[in-house]
């Protein structure tokens, strides 16, 4: 039985997951060692239960990303904080010294070209938190992996560490914010 | 002004003041000018003119009588009979009943053999409640100034120093250390130019010792620091005092111009060689202000952050050069110390803690006020004779000293010996004489956040560890006393407060966590039972339920 | 010039007088992390990274204020030092918004630095995200109070090496802020002389030169050890661009 791996994102602008990708041909050595039972990148629509290792890339900024932290932290052993914005709010912690009405106004009315109008489908459209905070403020995170994005080695180092049950203790030269 | 002259002015004082047959002494304080001293003044003042007794009796304006909580208060000399809640109609009641036909009114007679008196030692407040705060003759007639005038003619600096050295004396500023040994650095800083400066800042919230000497007694604070001037050398003194304490500074005012006129400050006192002038520097509302190179910073004129010392002020103070800086309350030890000897203040409180210290004692308590009890005296007879113990139906839990640097002291320590080294093995300090006593309604966490608080307003924010780390200490007890803390994060504040204490820059923050290491070692239930249990899905730091953190 | 021995981490070191522990480490490649120290201005002992231990004393002292007597025994790389560095990084982080990705000194920052000295991987503090402006008035210069740390490298080094005293720190405690003349905009400033003296010193992102863009600005801050010394000294020292370690 191959370990299950999954990745998500949140609030983030999906660059580590790019990040991921620049794998490369690593890529394909992977697929070999693990099964990924969730990922944007592929079409699966609920989180699955019993997921060995889950990388989480982005902050936590509206509701719907708490609610799918804690969907994550129970059904997975091992959280990951994947990238600066996961780590530590980053550039999505940037609107935090805004209201989330300011935010929404200036997005929805003042930008606006046509039809200015705050969304607000009654739970469709997800609520913005007061403030986006880094993963680990909102749910138990195991191992954090810092990098704007974090780049394609720092990956592989963690990840095969995991698969192989150790955890990634990165050494210094693999620890790099921004 | 000699000293067979000041003898002269003593004399004539008593001499004027026993033409009276009574004399009506109101505590001319700021607490019992809130509690309506002032309509009580006036309408003595009314009712001694209607009746033509103003040659009989005189009406005058004293120290702090003591039993703040039950003013206005009152003394009539010299029959010592001392009256509580005085307002216009006792007032009238007392010049009409007891001055006229010496009737005490006993309804307002407090019993001086109530323990909350008899228990106190009055050395510091000796002249409350017999003399003329704003008096420099009264002063001089309760003995004032024979002790400059003692010094100036019949001992060396260096006799000064050692006999304030054998005395004991230990600042009563908070830190205790020995008054004779940090006046005595002084003496040896080689320098044309040194200083004695009084902190006067009280920064301490529920604190107001200094201020009622100041308010009470000012010329007693300005004979320690000439005292202290003559024994190191300096001929300029500074009174740091908060702006949040007008009437002292009106009365240090004043009290420094009547000794000016009188050759008692300035130049050649008491015509001697000896120079010794006295300014006043009022603060801006900082308590970091309170801290000596802070302190010192901002009678410069500079923002008040305090440095790194060494160099000490008693080496390098106020404009780099030998400063002796002490608290009003150690000044005002002074004076009697050269007058009685050292051999006699040795003789009061303990062998490492010698003398009195004023307290001020409020909270869940029945008697409220200031209070001057000998060191060693144990908590239990403070709280229990002297403060009359905690209100009908609430039972003592704790007591607090040394204000938002101090800690607490439960029901298993009642019986500590109040002294420096004794509250130092509880976790507290002796701090500058907050006293706040808690009750079984006190939640103790919320006292910590309380403290917190004000330390994290009154933090310069010079170094990291305060300026950040009180702030995150407030937060973390904001969310325990909300219950949404873990058991992680309450390992975390304790982690937090360790660090905090050891690394900060200076006293403030180094003692800031003190009332929440002190809460968390003798009441860490309170705290535990607000925690909310962690699972693996609550938020955390990071602590991981599956595998161990090994991260470095 | 009498010397003093003393003893650093198990090694005999002698100092000359007026010599302070950071000094001698420093001359002798012993590392102890700063941040508000920076050679060449007043040390302040106030970021309480360079804190060591000196045997027979409870408590903590810093290295840049701090001068050896005869026989003392410090310690620098202690548990209990390595964790309270550890903890003021943190503190550091949290306190202001510090998002290395958009920033200008990305990878030639102090506190970055400091961060993987220190093996930071997450802050166990919230953040505080706390709402600082910037000021942008002054022609060739940026100062970004969200990155500011409080090391009050700019305040030193304007008052005593320029002489113009264009900065100063206004408010208390965590309100602290860096202030340009009497709370004025930089750009009106009365006193600037637009030296970038400041901009130089300061150890992260907070003062910097405009057109610089993410990860573009390199500041080389031996020079103030150079004019010193000049001034002081009369004599002209080379300095390593880099901060020497």
């Amino acid at each position: 039985m191959k370990p299950k791996v999954a990745t998500v994102w949140l609030g983030g602008c999906s660059g580590c997951h790019m990040s991921f990708l620049d794998l490369d041909e690593r890529l394909i050595e992977l697929a070999d060692k693990m099964e990924l039972v969730y990922s944007p990148l592929a079409d699966i629509k609920d989180f699955p239960t019993n997921v060995d290792v889950v990388l989480v890339e982005g902050a936590v900024t509206n509701n719907e990303n708490e609610e799918l932290a804690h969907i994550v932290r129970k059904r997975s052993k091992f959280v990951v904080s994947f990238g600066d914005c996961a780590t530590t709010g980053n550039v999505t912690a940037m609107r935090n010294k805004y209201t989330p009405e300011d935010i929404s106004k200036r997005a929805y009315i003042e930008l606006a070209d046509k039809n200015p109008q705050i969304p607000n489908e009654y739970q469709t459209i997800a609520q913005l938190l007061k403030t986006a905070r880094p993963l680990h403020e909102v749910i138990k995170v195991d191992a954090w992996l810092h990098g704007c994005p974090p780049t394609a080695d720092q990956i592989w180092f963690a990840v095969t560490s995991l698969l192989e049950g150790k955890i990634p203790v990165l050494p210094p030269a693999y620890l790099r914010y921004g | 002004m000699t000293l067979e002259e000041l003898r002269e002015i003593a004399e004539k004082e008593r001499t004027r003041q026993a033409q009276y047959k009574h004399r009506i002494l109101y505590c001319s304080s700021a607490g019992c000018f809130s509690s309506g001293g002032e309509s009580a003044r006036s309408a003595f003042k009314k009712a001694l003119d209607e009746h033509g007794l103003t040659k009989e009796c005189e009406l005058v304006g004293t120290g702090c009588l003591g039993l703040c909580g039950e003013g206005p208060l009152v003394i009539v000399q010299p029959d010592q009979t001392l009256y509580q809640h005085v307002d216009e109609q006792v007032a009238k009641r007392i010049v009409e009943e007891h001055i006229l036909k010496g009737q005490i009114v006993k309804e307002n007679q407090l019993d001086l053999n109530d323990p909350f008196f008899a228990s106190q030692k009055k050395i510091v407040l000796e002249n409350m409640g017999k003399t003329n705060s704003e008096s420099l003759e009264e002063y001089i007639a309760a003995d004032g100034y024979e002790s400059l005038a003692k010094v100036l003619t019949e001992m060396t600096p260096e006799d000064v120093i050692n006999e304030i050295r054998k005395s004991g004396l230990r600042g009563r500023g908070g830190a205790g250390y020995l008054t004779g040994l940090k006046w005595d650095i002084v003496r040896k800083s080689v320098s044309e130019q040194k200083y004695v400066v009084c902190n006067a800042d009280e920064g301490d919230p529920g604190a107001f010792m200094d201020r009622s000497v100041l308010e009470g007694d000012p010329h007693r604070v300005l004979e320690g620091m000439a005292i202290a001037g003559y024994a190191v050398g300096a001929n300029q003194g500074y009174v740091y005092v908060r702006a949040e304490y007008p009437l002292a500074i009106e009365r240090l005012k004043l009290a420094i111009k009547q000794a000016e006129k009188l050759g008692l400050l300035g130049n050649r006192v008491l015509e001697s060689q000896f120079n010794f002038h006295i300014d006043i520097r009022i603060g801006a509302g900082a308590f970091v202000c309170g801290e000596e190179t802070a302190l010192i910073r901002s009678i410069m004129g500079r923002r008040g952050r305090p440095r790194p010392r060494p160099p000490f002020p008693s080496e390098k103070g106020l404009w780099d050069k030998p400063t002796v800086i002490n608290n009003v309350e150690t000044y005002a030890n002074i004076s009697p110390i050269i007058r009685n000897g050292a051999s006699w203040f040795m003789s009061i409180g303990t062998p490492k803690s010698p003398g009195t210290k004023v307290f001020a004692l409020a909270g869940k308590i029945n008697r409220t006020g200031l209070i001057e009890v000998p060191m060693g005296i144990p908590l239990r007879k403070v709280i229990f004779d002297i403060g009359g113990g905690t209100p009908e139906g609430s039972e003592f839990k704790a007591a607090q000293t040394g204000g938002p640097s101090g800690g607490c002291i439960p029901k298993e320590h009642i019986d500590l010996p109040i002294d420096y080294e004794s509250l130092q093995t509880v976790g507290s300090i002796m701090g500058s004489g907050g006293l706040i006593v808690m009750d079984s309604t006190s939640d103790m966490v919320d006292v910590a956040k309380f403290f917190m608080e004000f330390c994290m307003d009154e933090s310069c924010g010079k170094c990291i560890p305060c300026r950040v780390g009180t702030k995150h200490i407030y937060m973390m007890l904001d969310k325990i006393v909300k219950g949404e803390a873990t058991e992680d994060d309450f390992q975390l504040l304790q982690e937090l407060c360790v660090m905090v204490k050891e690394s900060s820059l200076c006293g403030l923050g180094q003692s800031a966590p003190n009332p929440v290491l002190s809460t968390i070692r003798f009441f860490r239930e309170e705290y535990t039972k607000k925690l909310k249990p962690a699972t693996c899905y609550e938020s955390g730091n990071g602590q991981s339920t599956v595998l161990q953190n090994e991260s470095k | 010039m009498s010397v003093i021995t003393f003893t650093m981490d198990d090694v005999q070191y002698s100092a000359h007088e007026g010599d302070t522990i950071l000094k001698v480490a420093r001359d002798n490649g012993v590392h102890i992390p700063t941040l508000c120290f920076l050679e060449g201005l007043s040390a302040v002992g106030a970021c309480r990274l360079c804190l060591v231990e000196v045997e027979g004393s409870p408590k903590l002292f810093p290295a840049c204020t701090t001068k050896p007597t005869e026989g003392m025994i410090v310690r620098t790389q202690t548990e209990r030092l390595k964790k309270y560095r550890k903890m003021i990084v943190e503190l550091l982080a949290s306190e202001g918004n510090h998002h290395c990705a958009v920033c200008v000194v990305n990878g030639h920052c102090e506190l970055q630095d400091l961060a993987y000295e220190v093996g930071l991987d997450h802050v166990r503090f919230p953040y505080l995200f706390p709402n600082k402006s910037l000021d942008a008035t002054h022609k060739e210069f940026v100062m970004d109070h969200n990155r500011c740390v409080l090391c009050t490298r700019c305040v030193r080094v304007c008052h005593e090496v320029e002489g113009a005293h264009v900065w100063d720190i206004a408010n208390r405690g965590i309100n602290c802020e860096i202030i340009s003349d009497m709370n004025t905009p930089w750009g009106e400033s009365q006193l600037c002389t637009s030296c970038g003296k400041c901009v130089r010193v300061c150890p992260v992102g907070a003062l910097l030169e405009k057109g610089a863009t993410v990860g573009e600005l390199e500041k080389h801050r031996g020079f103030i050890k150079v004019i010193v010394t000049a001034r002081s000294k009369h004599e002209w020292i080379t300095v390593e661009d880099q901060e020497e370690e």
